[in-house]
C-alpha cells in the first residue's frame, strides 16, 4: 500500500499552502485516476508521493515504511515534459538504461524502434521521447507509478498505445498506478475509482467515485 | 511482376557539398594549424633576418619583405611573428589559469550555495564594476610588472564571465528533472556529477577556455603597449605596436598596420575556433 497521510506543503512558512491536508491511499494493482483543474496541486501531490518533494506536514508510506531516500526509490514519477525529463547530451540508449535495462518486450509494445537509440533527444519528437521515458521506468523494481499528465500532449493513437502497454505492465507487476489528469472521459476509461481534488481540500470517502475499469 | 525503383536521372552526384560538420571540422583545423603556426613559427625561422642591416631600413612592403623592414633594417614579418608568438604564449598560460580559478569558483558557488554562493558572487560584482584595464595595471604594477606581472593580472581578472556561466550551468543542471529523476533511480551524488554535470560543464569550459585567449592577449599587448608588461627587449606584439607610434608620422605606416592585422587575425582565428568547437560539441548542432 503506498499511502499519503494528511499531506501539507508549502515552499516557504510565509507561502500559501499548496498541499492542504490530502490523505490517499493506492493498492498494489490497483488503477487510482487524481482528477482537478489546474492550480489545485495534482503535481505538487504526485511529486510529494514519488519522494520528489519532502512534506511539510504528513509522511508518505509503502507498506507502513517510509519511503526510502537513498537507492532506487519504488514510487516512480512520469512527468508531463519529456523534454525536460531526459539529459540533452545523452544518447537515448544511454537515457534508457539509466535506471535498468529495459525488457524488450516492454521497448515493442511501446513502439521504441532500435534505430532511436543512437540518437539524441532532440532529434525524437515529444510522443516517441514520452515513450522512452516511461520505458525507463517499467522494470521489477517500481512498485507504485504516477503518471502526471503523461499523454496530455499526445494524439489518441500513441495515447492508447502507451496506455495499453502500462496497463498490461500494471496488470502482470501488481503495480499501483495513480493517474493524474483533467481530462474525466481518459480517467473514466482507465481507472477502479477516481479522486476529485476540487471537491474537497480533504480526501474523504465520498469524493471517491466508485468505477470499475472497462478493457482497452 | 517486378518493382523497379525509378532512378531520377538528375539525382546530385553525392560527396558535392560537404556537410555542416565537415565543415566545421575543417574550421577548427584551419584555425588550429594557423595558430599553432604562429606559435612555433620563432623556433622554425631562426634569428635570421632580426639583425641589424642598415642599409635596407625604412622599406616599405615588398616581395622581399612582405611587411616592411624598421628603422634599423630587420624584416618586420620575422619580428611581429616572433612577438606574436611570445604574446600568445602568455596569453595561453595567463587564460588557462583564469578558466581554472573561474572554472573552480564557478562550480563551487553552483553546488555549495548558500553564503558561499553569496561571497562569490560579490566578488564576481567587484571584479565586473571596476573599470578592466585600471585592475590590470593596478595589479601588474603591484606584483612588480614584468612577463610575472602580465600573466598575474591577467589571469585575475578574467576569470569571472566564466565563473558565471558555469555557475549558471552547475545550477541549472542541478534542478534539472533529469537530475532529480536520476536521483530517485537510485544514482549517488558523485555518479550523477560525473555523469550529468560533466558533459554539460567541460563544453561551456572549453568553449569558455578558447574565447579567453583573444582577451587575454589582447590586454597583454596593451598593458605592454603603455609600458608596464612584457620588458622593451623583449619583442612582445605590445612594444613593436608601441615602438611603432614613433614612426607612424613620418609616413612608415607599415609598422604599425602590418603587426596590428596579424594580431587582429590571430585574435579572429581564436574566436573562430571557439564558435566551431561550440558548435561541434553541442549534440544540437554537431549531427548536421
Amino acid at each position: 500500500m503506498l499511502k499519503g497521510n494528511h499531506l501539507w506543503f508549502r515552499y516557504g512558512n510565509q507561502q500559501p499552502w499548496i498541499v492542504k491536508n490530502r490523505s490517499l491511499i493506492v493498492a498494489p494493482g490497483e488503477v487510482l485516476g487524481l482528477m482537478a483543474p489546474s492550480g489545485y496541486g495534482k503535481t505538487t501531490l504526485g511529486k510529494l508521493l514519488a519522494g520528489y518533494l519532502s512534506p511539510t506536514k504528513g509522511t508518505v508510506t509503502i507498506e507502513g515504511q517510509l519511503l526510502p531516500t537513498k537507492g532506487y526509490c519504488p514510487v516512480q514519477l512520469v512527468f508531463q515534459n519529456p523534454e525536460l525529463s531526459v539529459n540533452p547530451r545523452w544518447r537515448i540508449r544511454q537515457i534508457l538504461r539509466e535506471g535498468y535495462s529495459p525488457d524488450p518486450a516492454y521497448l515493442q509494445a511501446l513502439g521504441v524502434h532500435s534505430g532511436w537509440l543512437n540518437r539524441y533527444p532532440h532529434e525524437l519528437s515529444g510522443g516517441e521521447l514520452q515513450r522512452i521515458a516511461i520505458a525507463r521506468v517499467l522494470n521489477p523494481s517500481t512498485q507504485y507509478l504516477i503518471a502526471d499528465e503523461m499523454t496530455a500532449m499526445l494524439d489518441a493513437n500513441t495515447q492508447a498505445l502507451i496506455w495499453q502497454s502500462v496497463l498490461s505492465f500494471v496488470a502482470k507487476q501488481q503495480i499501483g498506478l495513480v493517474v493524474i489528469s483533467h481530462e474525466a472521459s481518459l480517467l473514466q476509461k482507465l481507472c477502479d475509482r477516481t479522486l476529485r481534488l476540487a471537491d474537497s481540500p480533504s480526501l474523504s470517502r465520498d469524493s471517491i467515485l466508485k468505477r470499475k475499469i472497462p478493457t482497452i | 511482376m517486378t518493382l523497379i525503383a525509378p532512378t531520377r536521372p538528375d539525382s546530385p552526384p553525392l560527396k558535392q557539398q560537404n556537410n555542416r560538420r565537415q565543415q566545421t571540422l575543417t574550421a577548427i583545423a584551419i584555425g588550429g594549424i594557423f595558430l599553432l603556426a604562429i606559435i612555433v613559427s620563432p623556433w622554425i625561422l631562426g634569428d635570421s633576418g632580426l639583425g641589424t642591416m642598415l642599409p635596407e631600413r625604412n622599406q616599405p612592403p615588398s616581395w622581399g619583405h612582405p611587411f616592411g623592414t624598421d628603422w634599423l633594417g630587420r624584416d618586420m614579418l620575422r619580428r611581429s611573428l616572433h612577438g606574436l608568438s611570445l604574446s600568445l604564449r602568455v596569453g595561453l598560460l595567463a587564460a588557462s589559469v583564469s578558466a581554472l580559478i573561474g572554472t573552480g569558483l564557478g562550480l563551487v558557488a553552483g553546488t555549495v550555495g548558500g553564503w558561499v554562493d553569496a561571497v562569490i558572487i560579490w566578488v564576481i560584482d567587484v571584479f565586473f564594476s571596476l573599470p578592466h584595464l585600471v585592475l590590470l595595471i593596478l595589479i601588474a604594477f603591484a606584483v612588480g610588472g614584468g612577463t610575472k606581472g602580465v600573466i598575474i593580472a591577467v589571469a585575475l581578472t578574467h576569470w569571472t564571465s566564466l565563473a558565471r556561466v558555469i555557475r549558471a550551468e552547475a545550477l541549472q543542471v542541478s534542478s534539472a528533472d533529469y537530475v532529480q529523476l536520476s536521483r530517485r533511480l537510485g544514482k549517488p551524488s558523485l555518479w550523477i556529477a560525473r555523469h550529468h554535470m560533466v558533459p554539460h560543464i567541460v563544453p561551456q569550459l572549453l568553449v569558455g577556455l578558447i574565447l579567453l585567449f583573444p582577451h587575454a592577449i589582447l590586454h597583454e599587448a596593451a598593458l605592454s603597449f603603455i609600458g608596464i608588461g612584457l620588458s622593451p627587449h623583449l619583442p612582445a606584439i605590445g612594444i613593436i605596436l608601441a615602438e611603432s607610434m614613433r614612426h607612424l608620422s613620418t609616413g612608415y605606416w607599415w609598422l604599425g598596420v602590418m603587426p596590428g592585422l596579424l594580431l587582429l587575425l590571430s585574435v579572429k582565428a581564436f574566436d573562430w575556433l571557439g564558435e566551431n568547437v561550440r558548435s561541434l560539441l553541442d549534440p544540437k548542432t554537431s549531427q548536421g
